[in-house]
């Protein structure tokens, strides 16, 4: 988090001066809403394939969506400043709607109190801020991560409701971040209430990294061996993909001597599961453009919407892979 | 000045030595008695599969050698009184470069991987002789130095992959520098252990181990004592950024992809421990680059020591912590004077009551 910090303060400085440039160029204009709305959005950053896929979503939502007369697009480079400053300057550009991708959870009460006395309502995308703040903004479109984990849960109750008792390995994601902890809630939850009998083997952190993911898989390997277990439940592609090698490397065929389920669904996470190499993938959507716009058009309307507004998101199993391989955009 | 009093005096220096490698060396037996009590003496002895030695010691070795390739060069450049907080980034870069490379080519060619390492240890060396550069020429502090690349470099790693992460089929012989065995040793073993031969020797039987400590331990004494001192930390921080480079590309070629934001992540603090761990102090002069690999193997060993006895994955960091510090604690004279204390004090009374003095070698161990 540091060294992303850091990266942001180098790359940063850049951006910031377009940023205030920006600002300074569309002050007089206005938000005139007979052009459609204009949206401010201030994203977390480019800092991996989901993130980028999500912000090519939007951007492209935005720009075949009539009733957005403009996107503005800022990328703070992980940092809460650049954020801060995005946000003042969609304030005194008079935007319709802000929709920000909070990069941490706290210190957004003064920003947001000054959003909400120049009367603009604010959207969060993806991630959530701290409860106290809840007042501050309007709804919050993202992922249901326990949602995710429950989907995980289901299939493996169906998969192996014939087995006496299910050895499982897991593969948690970044120790006490939101998608491991509520991944792994969501998954045991389906699990204990379904009654199904199982056993959880070992579990450990992959850090959301292949290199975490096959370092622990090998570890768990020469521990437990793989003889006696039945599936390995990955919190997201990239441990799993790295879990993958760590199989296939000490021998055994993944998908088959192990059945595998992937959260995420990248590109390269259905590739291995074109190849049989995983079982399941419960999808953890960055394509929600669409679904933003249409938040965006209604809130700008005064409409009730919820608190919380879950991003569609499904689940592919065997079968359906290669199918919706073409599909994937990250 | 050191230097010419530990050539003379050849054999206090060999016992010297012993004793610094001593406590790390006992850290390590007792985390490797844990994991044989633990999982069985199958921990330590490796079976051969896919004509390649397997089992959960190599596998703690093969994974640590690009940690070891990193913590040897950094090695050196502490014993230069340097710090290089820039190898994490510089991992990134040589395996985005190696793998950006492969990615548009022909990957089953030898004659592309070859390249494609030849041209990412290049640009790393580079890198760290640009480091160096800074710390001797211009004089800047070598934690400041490094720390613009530590932050930049991710973010040129990201620009050579283009925000993704750039693949390489798991036939291509590149991944062979990362999976693939000689003579049933894992790759990144022989590798590693060439790296650090080819150090020892260098520093061990010609000048340079010698001028290096001179450096570290008082640059303008040798700099009046006619010691190249700039050439010689351009030269530590160069081969700090090939090692980087390599370890980068070892990394890359287990994977078979190149990860710009987290491969390597927090390297250079593993390195540090390692470092500090093998008995180098990071006030410079003295290294070892032997104490070193004890620490690398000890950090590997710790990390897979925690999951087989069950511990969470919160305590990763804490384990290390902990045992980072033991090991401080047992390398710190005052600390051990002060835990020996109670013994010795009551010795020390006892022994002018006695004017016949107790056999010498009851008072051997404490000493």
């Amino acid at each position: 988090m540091l060294k992303k910090t850091l990266a942001g303060i180098a790359a940063g400085a850049l951006l910031l001066g377009m940023a205030a440039c920006g600002g300074s160029d569309d002050d007089g204009g206005g938000g005139g809403s007979d052009d459609g709305l204009i949206v401010g959005f201030a994203q977390v950053g480019a800092e991996s394939a989901w993130r980028v896929a999500n912000s090519e979503s939007v951007k492209a939502s935005a720009e075949a969506d009539e009733r957005i007369g403009e996107l503005k697009f800022v990328d703070a480079q992980q940092e809460q400043e650049k954020q801060i400053e995005a946000i003042r300057n969609f304030i005194t550009q008079k935007v319709d709607v802000i929709v920000l991708a909070p990069v941490v959870e706290t210190g957004w009460t003064d920003v947001l109190t000054e959003a909400e006395n120049a009367g603009i309502p604010v959207i969060l995308a993806d991630r959530g801020i701290e409860e106290a703040d809840e007042d501050l903004y309007v709804t919050r479109i993202g992922s249901d991560f326990i949602e995710e984990g429950r989907k995980a849960g289901t299939w493996t109750t169906e998969e192996f409701a014939d087995n006496d008792t299910t050895r499982i390995l897991q593969l948690e994601g970044t120790v006490g971040s939101a998608p491991a902890n509520d991944r792994k809630t969501g998954f045991f939850e389906v699990l204990d209430s379904e009654g199904f009998s199982y056993e959880l083997v070992d579990s450990q952190s992959g850090d959301f990294t292949a290199e975490g993911g096959k370092a622990v898989m090998e570890t768990f390997i020469s521990t437990h061996g793989l003889e006696d277990i039945d599936l390995l439940y990955a919190h997201n592609d990239e441990m799993g993909l790295g879990a993958i090698q760590a199989i296939e490397e000490a021998g055994y065929t993944p998908g088959v001597d192990i059945e595998i389920i992937i959260v995420d669904g990248s590109k390269a996470g259905f590739e291995a599961g074109a190849e049989g190499k995983v079982n399941y993938i419960v999808e953890c959507n960055p394509v929600f453009g669409d679904q933003l716009m249409d938040l965006v058009v209604q809130v700008a309307n005064g409409d009730e919407v919820e608190k919380f507004t879950a991003v569609e998101e499904s689940a592919y199993g065997e079968g359906e892979f290669e199918a919706e391989l073409p599909n994937r955009k990250f | 000045m050191s230097a010419s009093t530990s050539l003379k005096t050849g054999r206090g220096r060999a016992g010297a030595y012993f004793k610094r490698l001593m406590w790390p060396l006992i850290v390590l037996a007792a985390l490797l008695i844990v994991n044989v009590a633990v999982t069985g003496f199958d921990f330590l002895i490796p079976d051969v599969h896919d004509d390649r030695l397997s089992g959960a010691f190599v596998n703690i070795l093969r994974r640590a050698a690009p940690l070891l390739l990193i913590a040897l060069g950094m090695t050196l450049v502490i014993a230069t009184k340097g710090i290089d907080l820039s190898v994490g980034a510089v991992y990134a870069i040589g395996a985005a470069i190696a793998c950006q490379y492969l990615m548009s080519r022909d990957q089953s060619s030898i004659g592309a991987v070859v390249f494609a390492v030849a041209l990412a240890l290049a640009i790393a060396a580079v890198i760290g002789a640009w480091n160096g550069t800074m710390v001797a020429y211009f004089g800047v502090q070598p934690i400041v130095a490094t720390l613009i690349l530590m932050i930049a470099g991710r973010g040129i790693a990201q620009l050579i992959t283009g925000g993704h992460i750039p693949t390489v089929g798991d036939t291509s012989p590149f991944v062979e520098l990362g999976r693939g065995a000689i003579g049933t040793v894992p790759v990144p073993i022989w590798i590693a252990a060439a790296v650090f031969a080819a150090l020892v020797l260098l520093t061990r039987t010609t000048a340079l181990g010698m001028l290096l400590e001179s450096v570290g331990g008082n640059p303008e004494a040798s700099r009046l004592a006619g010691v190249r001192s700039k050439g010689i930390t351009i030269l530590v921080y160069l081969i700090t950024g090939a090692c980087a480079g390599l370890a980068g590309i070892l990394g890359a070629a287990n994977l078979g992809s190149a990860d710009a934001n987290n491969g390597g992540l927090w390297i250079e603090l593993d390195a540090i421990l390692a470092v500090v761990i093998g008995g180098t102090a990071l006030i410079g002069g003295r290294f070892f680059l032997v104490g070193t690999t004890i620490g690398v193997v000890i950090i590997g060993t710790l990390e897979v020591t925690i999951i087989n006895v069950g511990l969470s994955s919160q305590w990763q960091f804490t384990a290390k912590a902990i045992v980072v510090f033991i090991v401080a604690m047992l390398q710190s004279p005052e600390f051990r004077a002060w835990v020996l204390r109670p013994f010795r004090s009551r010795r020390a009374r006892r022994s002018p009551a006695e004017p016949t003095p107790e056999p010498a070698p009851e008072k051997a161990p404490v000493t």
